[in-house]
């Protein structure tokens, strides 16, 4: 039944200016860059190459991703075991991990000096490298394949146990019968949702890629502004990137994209199939592998994070500040935008919100590097702008979870707020706040982890005095003093965590039913 | 005097014309089958739902342009009446005014009428910790602080035992009606109406019948009702 309509309910300016905001921040960024390029908007074969190489890492990452997360996935929804509870929390895990913590995790484990060529030198086997294509897509393996898990185990809890039942009475191949048409309803939203992380993934080009051979367009882009001082390049390259994204994303809309974050994963469904001894073997074995795969490079981050602790150079710790600052301060612009953005309805806010996906953090923040040029030292500005960046760039995700949430609550109460005029700030502070807390700390979380761990933006702009923790490592590892970014990445993932840990948790205590 | 003038909905595969008027300081029921529209009828007053056309009248001034909060109407919910999060004497506050900051005259309202519903000493709780039926009663006492003449139950007490449904019903008579408002409540139990209705409305088949007095509709209904209440 309709409710009175929102706009009655909530003023129209916190919307519009919202909407104005991230509509600025992705497409009048694109404008400036665009002004900027004039009219030279020719790829040279570098550009190609980068092109390529950002279309064919993406393609292998998310065919290896989800093509593994397959046999996990049914393995973990067909068993019951001990910790599997905490296996796939920790599934979750990758998704609020910064990406160059991992980084120094999987070095630690497939690098030059790393465990896996300890174990092949010791053969006389030839060693590992990990720099170059290889690399990045191992990354990109790394971060996908347990969110990969995760769509796919969705779908699999999705198949209701009378199924399973039904299927083993009548003696039907569970497979065919129930399992393939499942895949072949989830894993193309999953490979998509993978291919499009890896076609926005900067980081880990920027660790592990790098060179003629292994130069993603992101990378390309920040080589263009940072070394060769290159804005028509740059503007170009962005424009290429935005036309990928945009593509993929508009791919997506035709697609169900599964939900990464889901609850309610913790359950196995009763089966009677796959109960022979090899299939529990075989199912056992997967399991470990894929723990291990997860489970030792951030061991490795502990390890050799651990002993260089105290010995941390005090910029790092200047930097760990400034990274908690910017990360508070994200959160807050980024709770404030998607709520001014969902106190109005409509398909065009629902698709603003969204427009940060189809985008990346090195355009807007080259766009806006255009637009200041001239008027302020882009280094003086450096950290609002990375706030900026990564309020507009968690706004999809914190979105998705308040959304649904806000809808639950107005169908609940939005009558009776309606016949008690409970209108604009009111409504919002006795109505919203109190009864989406759990959400609400849970978005914040997410997103005080993403902006915490983000190495993006920050690299085109800043000098040491802006550094935050994330680059303050990169620039530890690029000098190779590995074990104080080793040790700074494992202060980095803390803090991360403590804060996903402070904000959800904060959501939880005293919340009423 | 409340007046619905040519309301028609329209739904694929629903539709109810109604066009009637209702005295001001009675207490008229609803009633007819499930399905049959009632509950649609009072969202139309209260302003939660648009009919297809027609208009809502009260005093003869058109109130179907008003939102639900501007509209004379204080409404009780089959449901969350009560925000969970809220002590009931805020809740109850909400009555007299939604910026929590209650003066101290509008506290001692808010505990006069507490207790008016044999609620006294317990607006420190949140709604969680009382019984369904002390939720009617504090959802009661809220309609009874609004300044609205004209107050909807939606059924609110439908999930109530029998007793105390009765004793609802009664507090409604001797607090509500007691106070002048105009009361409009939707039921399907006959015994609801003959319990506290001065008047009824009989909504089925896509059309409202009535008002009728309640005692004289009961004695002699017409085929319709009869066949609703069953042969006796």
């Amino acid at each position: 039944m309709a409710r009175g309509s929102r706009p009655l309910i909530f003023p129209k300016w916190p919307s519009v200016a919202a909407a104005a905001l991230v509509l600025f921040l992705v497409l009048g960024t694109l404008l400036a860059v665009l002004w900027r390029a004039e009219g030279s908007l020719s790829l040279a074969a570098a550009d190609l190459a980068a092109i390529r190489f950002t279309i064919s890492q993406a393609i292998v990452s998310a065919v290896l991703s989800v093509g593994l997360a397959i046999p996990v996935a049914r393995a973990l929804a067909r068993r019951q075991f001990r910790g599997r509870a905490l296996f796939v929390t920790l599934l979750g895990a990758p998704f609020i991990l910064p990406v160059i913590v991992a980084i120094i995790g999987l070095l630690a484990v497939f690098g030059r000096g790393g465990l896996v060529n300890a174990v092949t030198d010791a053969l006389g086997l030839p060693s590992l490298q990990i720099y170059g294509f290889q690399g990045v897509v191992l990354a990109h393996v790394f971060f996908n394949l347990p969110l990969a898990t995760r769509f796919l185990l969705q779908g699999w809890l999705s198949i209701p146990s009378e199924r399973f039942r039904l299927a083993e009475s009548l003696n039907a191949p569970v497979f065919r019968v129930l399992e393939w048409p499942m895949l072949r309803a989830v894993v193309p939203g999953a490979l998509l949702a993978v291919f499009l992380i890896c076609l926005t993934s900067f980081a880990v080009a920027l660790t592990l890629g790098g060179g003629p051979r292994a130069t993603t367009v992101e990378l390309a882009i920040y080589q263009a502004i940072r070394f060769d001082f290159d804005l028509g390049k740059a503007a170009v390259l962005s424009i290429v990137q935005l036309t990928l994204c945009a593509a993929a994303v508009l791919a997506a809309t035709t697609l169900a994209i599964p939900e990464g974050f889901g609850a309610g994963l913790d359950r196995s469904t009763p089966r009677w199939d796959g109960q022979t001894r090899a299939a529990r073997i075989r199912d056992g074995l997967v399991i470990t592998l894929a723990a291990l795969f997860l489970l030792v490079p951030l061991a490795m981050i502990v390890l050799r994070g651990l002993p260089g602790l105290t010995s941390l150079p005090p910029s790092v710790w200047e930097a760990a500040i400034r990274s908690i600052a910017v990360a508070l301060c994200a959160t807050a612009l980024t709770l404030l935008l998607a709520f001014a953005l969902a106190t109005q309805q409509g398909r065009a806010l629902t698709l603003i919100g969204n427009l940060p996906l189809a985008t990346s953090s090195l355009v807007v923040g080259t766009g806006l590097f255009v637009i200041v040029y001239g008027f302020v030292s882009p280094t003086r500005i450096a950290l609002g702008v990375t706030v900026l960046l990564n309020a507009v760039m968690s706004l999809p995700f914190v979105l998705r979870i308040l959304l649904p949430e806000i809808e639950r609550v107005e169908t609940d109460f939005g009558r009776l707020a309606d016949s008690l005029r409970l209108t604009g700030w009111r409504r919002l502070r006795w109505l919203y706040l109190p009864r989406l807390r759990r959400p609400v700390g849970f978005a914040a979380g997410l997103s005080a982890a993403l902006s915490m761990g983000d190495l993006g933006v920050i690299a085109l702009f800043a000098t040491d005095r802006q550094e935050t923790l994330p680059l303050a490592m990169y620039r530890l590892m690029g000098a190779y003093r590995m074990e104080a970014a080793a040790s700074a990445a494992l202060v980095l993932v803390a803090l991360s965590l403590l804060l996903f840990w402070v904000f959800d948790r904060g959501g939880r205590v005293d919340a009423d039913a | 005097m409340l007046t619905l003038e040519r309301i028609e909905i329209r739904q694929p595969s629903f539709r109810l014309d109604a066009d009637f008027s209702v005295s001001t300081g009675l207490i008229t029921a609803l009633i007819g089958p499930s399905g049959a529209g009632k509950s649609s009828l009072l969202s139309i007053i209260g302003g939660f739902y648009t009919p297809a056309s027609g208009r809502v009248l009260w005093n003869n001034s058109d109130i179907s342009v008003l939102a639900p909060g501007a509209r004379p109407c204080a409404t009780l919910f089959q449901d969350n009446n009560l925000f969970p999060h809220l002590t009931v004497a805020a809740n109850v506050g909400m009555a007299l005014t939604t910026d929590m900051r209650l003066t101290p005259a509008q506290s001692e309202q808010v505990t006069a009428a507490l207790s008016q519903v044999g609620l006294a000493d317990m607006g420190r709780r949140k709604p969680a910790t009382l019984s369904g039926g002390q939720q009617a009663r504090a959802a009661l006492a809220r309609a009874l602080l609004q300044d609205r003449p004209l107050v909807l139950l939606d059924e609110p007490f439908s999930a109530l035992g029998p007793a105390l449904k009765a004793e609802m019903l009664d507090l409604v008579r001797e607090t509500l009606a007691a106070a002048g408002r105009t009361v409009l409540m939707v039921t399907h139990d006959p015994a609801d109406a003959l319990r506290i209705a001065d008047e009824i409305l009989f909504v089925a088949d896509g059309t409202v019948t009535g008002p009728h007095p309640t005692r004289e509709l009961l004695d002699d209904p017409p085929p319709a009702l009869r066949t609703y209440l069953g042969a006796k």
